[in-house]
């Protein structure tokens, strides 16, 4: 009988194991053996010094030139436009689950809807939207211009791929959060209360911890696909700030495909690198006490 | 609600919400204009009707995202209440990763990583067209798979271990038990994996654009194409139609939700009746 019930769990599991496999491990792997390999499957370190040795030169603002470290430079702006993005959705994101979550039941489900909204349409659509408001021509100059405010210049600039990213990935801070809160035992702030604490005291000692897997969550969310996106800086930048997702498709187009493969195994360290230190962040200021 | 709410929360819904409302007004432009609205028209809805090549996108992503869904449910199920009865903590930890991967890697690299992969067989195996409507399918089921198993394994753990026993004792093969008693239970996990799955595949771009053949597009590729040069209102009109679809379903699976509760509510009572 044991024996029969061991080969039933076996047949339900094995098929999903082999396709894990064969469709998600071997392909990792591959992209370790495509990075450190030529066009002629010959191992070579080529690609990574290539990554952190070009250089290419950009000009300044007054007409000079300077030469930079082309990739690594990439990288830092991808990582500053993703936090400043990841940061604005928290900032913007947490008051507002906060409050969906002390709203009505009836509140709650209308105000979840809502902000589901925009993940119903595709979001190249949702992108290309942000490109014909933010244009120099485009709906937000006209509003102003009917103000009498002088048009502002967006598009292609950095905060014009800021502003994309924000509004593309939003929800996937506020949901998390929100269903986080949601949970939180309404006894437990009683009794904060009971024991001398303020409305501040509970929001900072007792809400905000027990906030925090939420909140990672939805900062992993958020951060990873504004990372890695390709699209958004190509419509709101105009192509003009290259993004590590913009390097890695630039080369699989280009048809470069081992250093296509050598960035996304970087991106994929460094991602993976990050996630382990900020789980063991909330796993110590959660769990760990220390006031 | 507060008033210093109420207002923070209006005005981060008109941010979310003002685009999408521009672009369903959009979509009715007289003119090609997508920042002057000249006019009321179906002009772009017409247009739209008459691009076979987008129509025909519409129709891949519906293919693919129903072969997807199918697979990954089936599957998904199946792998969930595997991982349910597992044991080893060794062999527990290695399916949670696997997963969990899909979901924690960004979508460029599981589209790479797959692209390479199947770039490398079809040098292999000297396959003339290695990238195909094969390959994405595969792509989707992959990402599809980690949906349905997370909408399934907390229903698994919340369900009683003695119902199936219970079947078993009263003369049911452990297989009727899962069919029986198993399966109802975890119906509403089921299928909210595999809308989650299917609306997934309708919306993914960036693995699919790593891993679509030259003959099949589906419509996130068309329109990332289409946008590369100018977009015409077509875009919007369509999305507009998408939109509508989706309220519909939403509608209806709320409707026929609470219908059912009404109508298990009414059999409860019934069952009370009756004793």
């Amino acid at each position: 009988m044991s024996r029969r019930k061991h080969g039933a769990q076996w047949a339900l599991l094995s098929p999903y194991g082999v396709w894990s496999v064969i469709f998600l491990v071997v392909p990792l792997a591959f992209v370790a053996y495509y990075a450190f390999t030529d066009n002629g499957f010959a191992f070579t370190t080529e690609n990574l010094t290539r990554f952190f040795t070009a250089k290419s030169s950009v000009t300044n603002a007054d007409g000079s030139t300077r030469e930079v470290y082309t990739y690594l430079l990439i990288c830092l702006r991808s990582l500053k436009l993703a936090a400043i993005s990841t940061v604005i959705c928290l900032l913007l994101g947490y008051p507002l689950a906060y409050i969906m979550a002390r709203a009505h039941a009836r509140t709650q489900r209308m105000l979840l809807t809502l902000i589901m909204i925009p993940m119903w349409m595709n979001f190249l659509i949702r992108t290309y939207a942000w490109m014909t408001i933010l244009q120099d021509t485009g709906i937000l100059n006209g509003f102003l211009g009917a103000l009498h405010i002088s048009p502002v210049h967006i598009i292609g600039t950095e905060g014009a791929v800021v502003i994309g990213m924000v509004y593309d990935y939003f929800p996937y801070m506020v949901l998390p959060i929100y269903s986080g809160l949601a949970k939180l035992d309404v006894k437990l702030l009683e009794a904060a209360r009971d024991l001398g604490c303020n409305s501040a005291g509970v929001l900072r000692r007792v809400i905000f911890p027990l906030s925090l897997p939420g909140v990672l969550s939805g900062v992993t969310m958020v951060l990873i696909p504004s990372i890695s996106t390709f699209y958004i800086s190509q419509k709101l930048g105009n192509g003009k700030f290259f993004l590590i997702g913009d390097a890695i498709e630039g080369q699989y187009t280009a048809n470069n495909l081992h250093f296509a493969a050598l960035m996304a195994f970087l991106l994929m360290l460094a991602l993976l690198l990050c996630m382990a230190l900020m789980k063991r962040l909330t796993n110590r200021l959660v769990y760990g006490g220390g006031a | 609600m507060k008033t210093t709410s109420k207002v923070y929360t209006a005005i981060i819904l008109v941010f979310l919400l003002a685009p999408i409302a521009i672009l369903l007004v959009f979509s009715f432009n007289d003119s090609k204009s997508l920042s002057v609205f000249s006019g009321f028209s179906l002009r772009w809805y017409r247009e739209l009707f008459q691009d076979e090549a987008t129509l025909r996108s519409v129709k891949n992503t519906v293919v693919l995202a129903v072969s997807a869904m199918a697979i990954s449910t089936v599957m998904g199920t199946a792998a969930a209440v595997g991982m349910h009865r597992l044991r080893g903590r060794w062999m527990q930890r290695a399916f949670d990763t696997v997963t969990d991967l899909p979901m924690t890697n960004p979508d460029i690299i599981t589209g790479i990583s797959l692209m390479l992969m199947f770039v490398f067989a079809g040098r292999l195996f000297g396959w003339q067209r290695s990238l195909s409507f094969w390959t994405m399918l595969a792509a989707h089921v992959t990402f599809c798979l980690p949906y349905v198993i997370l909408q399934v394994l907390p229903r698994l753990r919340q369900m009683d271990p003695a119902l199936p026993e219970a079947a078993m004792d009263l003369g049911c093969t452990p297989f009727r038990a899962f069919c029986k008693a198993t399966l109802p239970e975890l119906a509403p996990g089921i299928l909210t994996g595999a809308i989650m799955a299917f609306s997934m595949s309708l919306d993914d771009f960036v693995i699919s654009y790593f891993t679509a053949g030259n003959g099949f597009q589906t419509l996130p590729i068309r329109i990332y194409s289409m946008t590369k040069k100018t977009v015409t209102p077509k875009m919007y009109a369509l999305s507009t139609i998408i939109f509508f679809v989706i309220l519909a379903l939403l509608l209806v699976s709320n409707l026929t939700d609470e219908d059912a509760a009404q109508k298990r509510t009414k059999r409860k009572s019934n069952t009370k009746k009756e004793h």
